[in-house]
This record gives C-alpha cells, structure tokens and sequence, in this order.
C-alpha cells in the first residue's frame, strides 16, 4: 500500500505571530511546528504503515525552510519527502494551494491520501477535499477512525453528537482531525538518518495538468482584506469582597457599562 | 571553530525537551517524594530508544554520538534529576564497557536488550571500604571450573534493585607492580536471578529519591567464565575507563539540574512582587541571574567539549573530570541561589528548586567527588 500524508509546517502560537505588509503571514520570521491535524493524519498512516504495511511519503508546499518538517516526519517513521518550492508559487491561498499539491502528487502513485482536517493559521478545512476534487476521487473528513478492508477503507467520521461510518474503495483521500490518536515521538536514530536522508525538491516545472492561472498569489482567489494579531486584553480588575457585596459590585459595574 | 549545533542536535534537543515536558515533569514531584522508581517513564524511555542513544544500530541502539546522549540527560535532569540519572547508570556504566570490552558473544547477549531498553543495567564498584580507593575492594571472585565464584558487597549502586544486568568488579589476586604487591581486580558481567545474588538495604537518600540506590550482596555467586569482561586483571582499566564516560553522563546531569532551576528562577522572580516591583527589577537579583546563567553556559561548554571529546579522541578523562567538576560545582551553586532568591516558597517541597538543591549535591559526590575530578586534573597537568 502506497499513502501520501500532505503535511504544512505552521506558525507555532507559542512564538507569536508576523505579517507582511499585504497582509500574508511571514512564515520566514516564525518559530515553526507541524501542524497538528497533519501530524494526527501522519500518524494514522504510520499506524496503517505498521498494521499492514505501507510506503508512506510526506509531502508539503512551502519556502525552501519547510524541509524542517518532512525531515520531522521522516524522523517520526515516513520513508520519504517531497518539497514543493517555487516563487511562483508563493501568497497561495487554499485553491492554489490545492491545484499545486494535487499538481505534485500526479506524479505519485497511491492508494490513500492522507491531510489533516485544517491548518491552524488559516482554519479553512479547504485544502484536503479540494486536492480530492481535482484528482477526482472520493473524499472522507473528519475521520476520527481508520481501517482498511481488502481494497476499501472504512472511516469512522465525526459528525455533531454522532459518528458516521463510510466505506470507500481506494484511492481515496481522508482528512484527519488532532483527536484521531496521539502522534508518536522521533527516535534519536530516526532524526540521524532523516538528516542524512534526500528529500525530492520539486517546482513548478513538476506539476502536472496544472495552469498557471492556478497558482500562486496570482492563482488565488481569496484577497486578505486587512489581518492582525489578537487584541491583547488589559490586566482586568480584582477586587476582593464576600459574596454578597461581590454581586452588587458586579451588577453595578454592568449597569455602568449598560450591559443590563 | 563553531559553536552552533548541527541540524540532528537541533532536533534531538526538540525531542529530548517535548519528552521531558509532557512525560517526565509532571512526575517529578511524585517520585521525590514516594522515592519510588519511575518504571513507567523508563519503559517509555526504552520504547523511544532513550536507552541505547551512544550505541551503534547493530547492536540494538539508535547509532547517535555522545553529544545527543548528552543532550537527553541534560533535558531530563532540566525537570528531574532522577530521571536523567537513570539513563545515564544505564548508559555510560552497563552499556560503555561492554560496548567497549564485550566479546561478540557478550554484545549480542547483553549489550543489544540494554540497548533496545528491554533490560536496564547497572555498575557495582563501590564497596563500604572502598570508595574513591579502589584499591580498597573486598570483594572476591575465585575460579572454580567454568565458573568464577564471587563473594562480598557493593553498596550505592544506582538502579539497583531494578536493573537485570551487572557489571561487577571483583579481585582475582595479587600482582606485584613496581615491587609492590596489589590487588589484581577484574570485571564480570553478572545478570539478575543468579543463585547467591541478592539484595540488601535501599539507601534513603537526600536527593535524586526516586533512583533504586541499594546494596548488591554475593555470597558463593557462580558466574560462568564467559561472563569476565575483558580480560583477566583488567578491571581496574575498564572501571576508570567507565568512570571517564560516566562522569560525561553525570556532568550532564549537574548541568540539567543548573539549567532547570536558572528557568525557574527566571519565571518566578518576573511574578514575584516585593516593595511595589517584581524582585526581577531589583539589582540583587539581575546580578544573581546573569552570574547563575554565564556559569551555567561555562558549564555546558565544557560537558559539550566533553561530548566532542569523547566522539573523537581515545582519551577524555581529563576533559570529562573537568566537565564533572565545574558543571557539578555550578549546580549546586546556582541551585542554592535559586532556594535564595525564591525566599521562604524556595524552601517549601511545593517549588521544584527546593528538590533541584538536594539533586544537585550528589553531582558533587557520585561517580568521582570533586576532589578526586582534582586529582585527575592536576596530574594531568604535572605529569
């Protein structure tokens, strides 16, 4: 069995946040983790990898410094790494993003594509059913179960207060949320040989049936009108008073604002 | 000359450090005070490959250097001496010298399960009269047929009660040397389970309480002769050569240890708030903090050059012995200036400085004291 897991190395929250000035984020001056939907799916596939035995390759678009993350992947137990890099193929927003993935995975076999569920600095979930899309095979989200049966899987899919359980012959793409499982750890030998191992460094020039009214800033429809960091809250006020005098203070204090 | 880490210890570090957070720290508090043995936080450690960091991949380990081995006793110690302690018996006492003196034989049987985690090991020199003499031992292997018998005491021995796998040294003899007489000593691999092999007291210790620290008692214990590590009379060259990388290894821990406390103290006196302003905007205490955090680094880069040292020269006794005594030193040191400048809370067991100033004093003591990292310097330099 062949899975491709789509990993995207994201601003660690931790390390607070840059922009550019066009409002993109600057990825370059942040502190960096994988994101963690993706690092859930990659661990799905492990699993599978472990189970029954499967050739798992990591792929992810982004600068040149986005090769931190397959090395983390392939340290964790992937077998290989693919970097899609390109200018051109910079300020992608999700349909560009997702032409450029399914561009490079064209050139891959597979029997399971595997993306996180969304990213943590954009939350849009667009990404892994758009690459089905264009691929034109059958999409599952939000799995939070993952078995394979013969030439099919079968997923456990959350919805609301229930689950659904789907069955969809392969290839088929699936979309993996944090709560799927608990991602495993690098081994010290694992970071020892991804450092040593090649990572295949792909641009535009190795996507296929993709047009370049498709890619890039130029390609993405979505504009970003304005962003900015979170609004710090002030230190907030404390005062201590019994339970009574609290409450009065409380609705004195709302009354002022015109709350009630 | 480039004091910048290489991609593979940027990462190792990252790993070292996300384990160490999420596994180790919460605990660290529980086993200081149950002194019970972190057997869950090991069988963890084995399934990562935390226990067979230096050892080559054909003999079961993850074939990293000793500078990533470093760098994971240093990550733990960060949160809990106990725990960095563990791997570091484990590693540089049972895995070095058979790694180093095994028989093929010996490596497969033993050095590949101590590797891979699925045995822990441990190392008994010390003896209740015999200590930084070692000279001083008592006790005896005497051969019989295909087997030594051994008989006598060793007491301190770090993973204990816990470990499966031995290395024990003993005398076979009298050689004369320099016209003098001495003990001849030589080393044994013996496992867990051998028929007059037991256990006594449990130290109740100070610091670092949740390690297993007992007494390993023999009486008409047979080892079979394939179990003498290297060979016969060899022993007191592969106790110090072990010493050599231990200390490495205990370095790392006193380093960890300093580190942990500097960062605490850091984050505490930011919140704490005396006459109207953090103690962080008094001078006393930037003095103190930039004082701790310059020794500090000192001191990893001398365990770092230890590291270096050992991956490429035949000798790092002297490197090592220099990386244990200051990193030790500046462990206590800047431990104790930690309880001080978290005052009163400092001394209550609810902070973590108050169980890094007990850890740190060991680092002082095991392994080598200080003094004796003295001696070894010194004649070093007067040879």
């Amino acid at each position: 069995m062949k899975i491709v897991v789509c990993i995207k190395q994201v601003p660690d929250t931790k390390g607070g946040v840059k922009f550019n000035p066009d409002g993109t984020l600057d990825r370059g001056a942040m502190l960096t983790i994988m994101n963690p939907d993706d690092k859930a799916g990659l661990e799905a596939a492990l699993r599978l990898k472990d189970k029954y035995g499967a050739e798992v390759t990591v792929i992810t678009m982004g600068l040149p410094k986005a090769e931190d993350v397959l090395r983390e992947a392939m340290a964790m137990g992937a077998d290989k790494g693919i970097l899609v890099t390109d200018r051109v193929l910079g300020g992608a927003d999700t349909w560009a993003t997702s032409q450029t993935l399914a561009g490079a995975i064209r050139n891959l076999e597979y029997d399971l594509i595997i993306t996180g569920r969304q990213a943590i600095d954009g939350d849009t979930a667009q990404v892994g059913p758009q690459i089905s899309e264009h691929l034109g095979i059958p999409v599952i989200s939000y799995a939070q179960k993952i078995e394979i049966e013969g030439d099919s899987v079968i997923v456990e899919r959350q919805f609301d207060d229930r689950y659904h359980v789907l069955k969809a012959k392969m290839p088929c793409l699936i979309t993996a949320l944090a709560e799927l499982n608990e991602p495993r750890y690098m081994t010290p030998g694992g970071i020892f040989d991804a450092v040593k191992a090649d990572i295949t460094v792909w641009g535009r020039a190795n996507l296929v049936d993709v047009d370049d009214s498709n890619l890039g800033l130029k390609g993405s429809p979505t504009q970003i009108a304005k962003a900015s960091d979170k609004v710090r809250k002030g230190a907030g006020e404390k005062v201590n008073l019994d339970p009574a005098e609290s409450v009065d203070y409380i609705v004195g204090k709302l009354k002022e604002k015109h709350v009630i | 000359m480039d004091f910048a880490l290489k991609k593979e210890h940027e990462m190792a570090r990252a790993l070292f450090k996300e384990f160490a957070e999420k596994e180790v720290k919460p605990l660290a508090q529980e086993v200081d005070e149950t002194e019970e043995f972190p057997r869950a936080t090991v069988e963890k450690m084995a399934k990562l490959g935390f226990l067979g960091i230096p050892v080559p991949k054909e003999y079961g380990g993850q074939g990293c250097d000793p500078l990533t081995y470093v760098m994971c006793v240093e990550e733990l110690s960060k949160v809990c001496g106990t725990t960095g302690v563990i791997v570091s018996a484990h590693t540089s006492l049972c895995c070095d010298p058979i790694q180093t003196f095994g028989t093929e034989e010996q490596k497969q049987k033993y050095l590949v399960p101590l590797a891979k985690g699925e045995k822990l090991g441990a190392f008994g020199l010390t003896e209740p009269g015999a200590g930084t003499d070692a000279q001083g031992q008592q006790t005896k292997a005497v051969e019989d047929g295909d087997s030594y018998v051994i008989n006598g005491s060793k007491i301190f021995i770090t993973n204990g009660k816990e470990a499966d796998v031995y290395v024990i040294f003993a005398v076979t003899g009298m050689i004369e040397k320099r016209g003098r007489m001495i003990k001849e000593i030589s080393a044994f691999i013996v496992e867990k389970g051998t028929p007059g092999f037991t256990f006594g007291t449990k130290e109740k210790k100070m610091g670092i309480r949740g390690s297993s620290t007992y007494e390993l008692i023999f009486t008409d214990c047979r080892v079979p002769k394939e179990n003498l590590l290297g060979k016969l009379g060899q022993g007191f060259k592969i106790a110090m050569h072990t010493l050599d990388g231990g200390r490495i290894g205990i370095a790392s821990q006193a380093l960890g240890i300093a580190e942990g406390a500097l960062e605490r103290t850091i984050a505490y006196t930011k919140e704490r708030k005396q006459f109207g302003k953090t103690i962080a905007q008094q001078q006393n205490t930037q003095f103190q903090l930039a004082d701790m955090a310059t020794k500090v680094e000192a001191a990893k880069l001398l365990v770092y050059k230890a590291a270096l040292a050992k991956a490429n020269q035949k000798e790092y006794g002297f490197e090592a012995a220099q990386a244990k005594l200051y990193a030790a030193e500046v462990a206590m040191e800047v431990t104790t200036k930690a309880v001080q400048l978290h005052g009163g809370y400092g001394y209550t067991r609810e902070y973590d400085v108050e169980r890094m100033m007990r850890d740190a004093k060991i680092t002082e003591i095991y392994e080598g004291t200080s003094e004796v990292q003295r001696m070894v310097i010194s004649a070093a330099l007067l040879k």
